[in-house]
This record gives C-alpha cells, structure tokens and sequence, in this order.
C-alpha cells in the first residue's frame, strides 16, 4: 500500500476500520480494576506468611479461599500485562514481520507464565 | 522502531547570524528553523535580531519583521494575524502555538524567541510544514451532516440544550498543533487519526441532527484510528483556542463501550 500515485485520503483510509479494539480497551480497564483489588489482598497474604515456616506457607497457600484470590490475581494480572504489552509493541515497533512475531510472543510469554502460576497454586492446593 | 536520532540529512547546523538592526535600542534575538528543499544543504537555525520598537508584541509580528527588514527568503504561513485562520502554527519556545497570539515576551528562553516548524511533519521549507496527510484524516471522518430523512423545506432543527453540546468542540479551526504535539500522532500517524481530526469526529458524534452516529463509530472503531489515544493530554496543553481534544476522544471511547454493554 505504498503507491506513491495513491491519493493522501486513500492512503488514510488505507484498509479501513478493524471494527475492533472495544473490547481491548475495556478489558484493560477491567483488569486495572482487579489488578488493583487482588494486589491488595495479595500482599496481605504475603505479608501475613512473611518469616513463617515452610509447612505454614504451605497449608496457607492451600485454604481454598487464598488458592482462588491467588488463581485470580494471576489471570488478572496476566491478561493485563498480555493487553498492555502489545499496545507498547503496537506503538513502538514498525516494522510489520517483527511486530506481528513480538504479538504472538507476548502471547505465548503470558500464557506460559500464567498457566505456570496456576499449575503451582493448584498442586498445592490440591496436590498436598 | 522509532527513531530517536535524526537522520542523517536532517540534523540540524549552525547557521547565519544576520546583523543587529541600526540604531535600534531594544531588540529581541530570535533563532529560527531554516530549510530549503533546493540548495541540498541540512537545516540550520539562523539568528536574527528583531528591533522591538519598530515591531508589533506577537512573535507573528517578529517573523514579519525579519522578513520585511532584515531577509526576504524567510518563508511561513500566516494570514489572519488573530488566531481564526490557522495558518501560522509552528512550535514556538518548545510548544506548538499560533505565532500570531502568542506574545514574543511570553515565550522567552534565555532572553531568545526559539522557532521550529511543527514536530515530526515532512518540511516543506523553512516553517512551512505539508499538512496533506493532515487535511486527509480530517476528510476520511467525513465532517458534514449525514441524514437519510428527506430534507426538511425550511432546516434541520436542534434545541438550545442541542446546539450547546458541540460548545468546545465547533471551534476547532485545524491548526494541527493539537495532533503534532501527540507522540503517539508521531509514531503511528499514518494509522492513528490524531487529536484533530478525533475531535472533529466528536463534533458531529454529538450533532442532534446527525443520523449516521452509528456509521461514524463504525469507521472509527480501530485499534490505530481512536485507540492510539493513551491520554497523554499534550493536545490539550498546545491548543491555541483552549479546547480539549483528550476529553472528546475519551467521550468517543465512552460511546464505543456505551454501544456495548
């Protein structure tokens, strides 16, 4: 689309709108929100383990209740960090290949590590 | 990637001192953008000396000065000289404004007026820069009113409450001081419609008589086009006429996710 004949308003209109980015922006938002809620009560958590042994930190990360704020903040903040990082991608890298390999990327970065996060919370949880 | 250096061939050199006018007792050093397209050299910033008492306050009056008095080849736009046209937006003592309702005293840096054309626009010489993308994006969001009501035999009507709604928002008179100042308008301005042409969109988003609302959002609902936005709020620092290009994109933003939930 680099024509140099093409006319300034085609070239802005380029491949039109993509309908999308709502859902990017609220959901942003949304988890700025949690984010701001489970850190919260993820540092009471932390704070009420801090010095404690080893079995104590253990059984604590197993209450069910402290499993699910636990599980919680990690998809929040997660998703969040997924959303965030791609609009910095977005708006720093031009270069079409590398900037699409950076998407899948963070993609593939922030699932992994949440999806660790959880698997570490569940065997504790459940595993014993 | 962005660049953080100039290229090569745009990096700035030292340029002319022209001589302090004769007999004048008070001037004001002014160190201005110089470029021209057709002697190959860099840019380069040229000093001059502007004689205050044979001179009007504004830093429009300055320029006209230099280019009266002391060198011709100095080229700007200007035309109103009182802030309705538009013509004369650069960036003045490091803020986009108009030359012609920003007072040369109000602007000082160490005791000296500094002027560039507007950032991260092509040049076309000296302070001229090409607004062609800009006047585009302010095309493609289609500023006239839409209807698919026959039109009516006298107008279309609007209440009072109506017609106060686009107060802040009709002003606008597309400086484009607002969108050159917005880094992510730097970065991505071929994607990203800019404070300018957003704020124009706003206008007719909120036009009572307006019947393509839906349309409208439709074409600016874009991961570039309006969500390039991060609120960094430089647009609302430059404009000359005190609008808030920030605020009428966050109401856009508002009204995507009104149409949603």
């Amino acid at each position: 689309m680099h024509s140099p004949m093409r006319t300034p308003l085609g070239r802005v209109r380029g491949l039109g709108s993509a309908r999308s980015g709502t859902h990017h922006f609220f959901l942003q938002r949304l988890t700025a929100l949690g984010n701001l809620i489970l850190t919260v009560a993820f540092l009471i958590i932390v704070m009420s383990v801090l010095g404690e042994s080893y079995s104590t930190v253990h059984t604590t990360l197993a209450n069910p209740v402290v499993a699910v704020i636990m599980l919680l903040a990690l998809l929040s903040v997660t998703v969040h960090m997924r959303l965030g990082m791609q609009v910095v991608i977005e708006d720093y890298i031009h270069t079409e290949g590398m900037k699409v390999a950076l998407v899948i990327g963070n993609t593939f970065f922030t699932t992994v590590i949440g999806l660790a996060g959880a698997f570490a919370v569940l065997k504790i949880s459940l595993g014993g | 990637m962005v660049e953080l250096t100039l290229p090569k061939n745009s990096q700035i050199t030292k340029g002319k001192t022209w001589p302090k006018p004769q007999g004048a007792k008070k001037v004001t050093e002014f160190k201005v953008y110089r470029w021209n397209p057709d002697d190959g050299k860099n840019p380069s910033i040229d000093t001059y000396y502007v004689d205050r008492e044979n001179c009007g306050p504004m830093v429009l009056d300055g320029l006209i000065y230099i280019k009266n008095h002391i060198d011709p080849t100095l080229t700007f736009r200007r035309s109103c000289r009182e802030g309705v046209c538009g013509s004369c937006a650069m960036n003045i003592g490091g803020t986009n404004t108009l030359a012609c309702t920003k007072g040369m005293d109000e602007v000082l840096v160490k005791e000296v007026v500094n002027i560039y054309p507007l950032p991260h626009m092509e040049v076309v010489k000296d302070l001229v820069p090409d607004l062609t993308r800009f006047y585009a994006q302010h095309a493609s969001i289609e500023p006239w009113l839409q209807t698919d009501t026959a039109a009516p035999e006298k107008e279309w009507r609007q209440s009072k409450e109506d017609r106060e709604r686009l107060d802040g928002l009709y002003e606008c008179i597309l400086c484009a001081c607002c969108s050159t100042s917005c880094p992510s308008y730097w970065w991505n301005g071929d994607r990203y419609l800019g404070p300018a042409a957003l704020l124009q969109a706003n206008r007719w988003l909120k036009d009572s008589r307006d019947e393509r609302t839906g349309a409208r959002l439709d074409n600016l609902e874009d991961p570039f086009r309006l969500y390039r936005c991060h609120t960094i709020m430089n647009c609302a620092q430059a404009c000359p006429k005190s609008l808030n290009p920030a605020k009428a994109i966050a109401e856009i933003k508002k009204m995507m996710v009104e149409r949603q939930i």
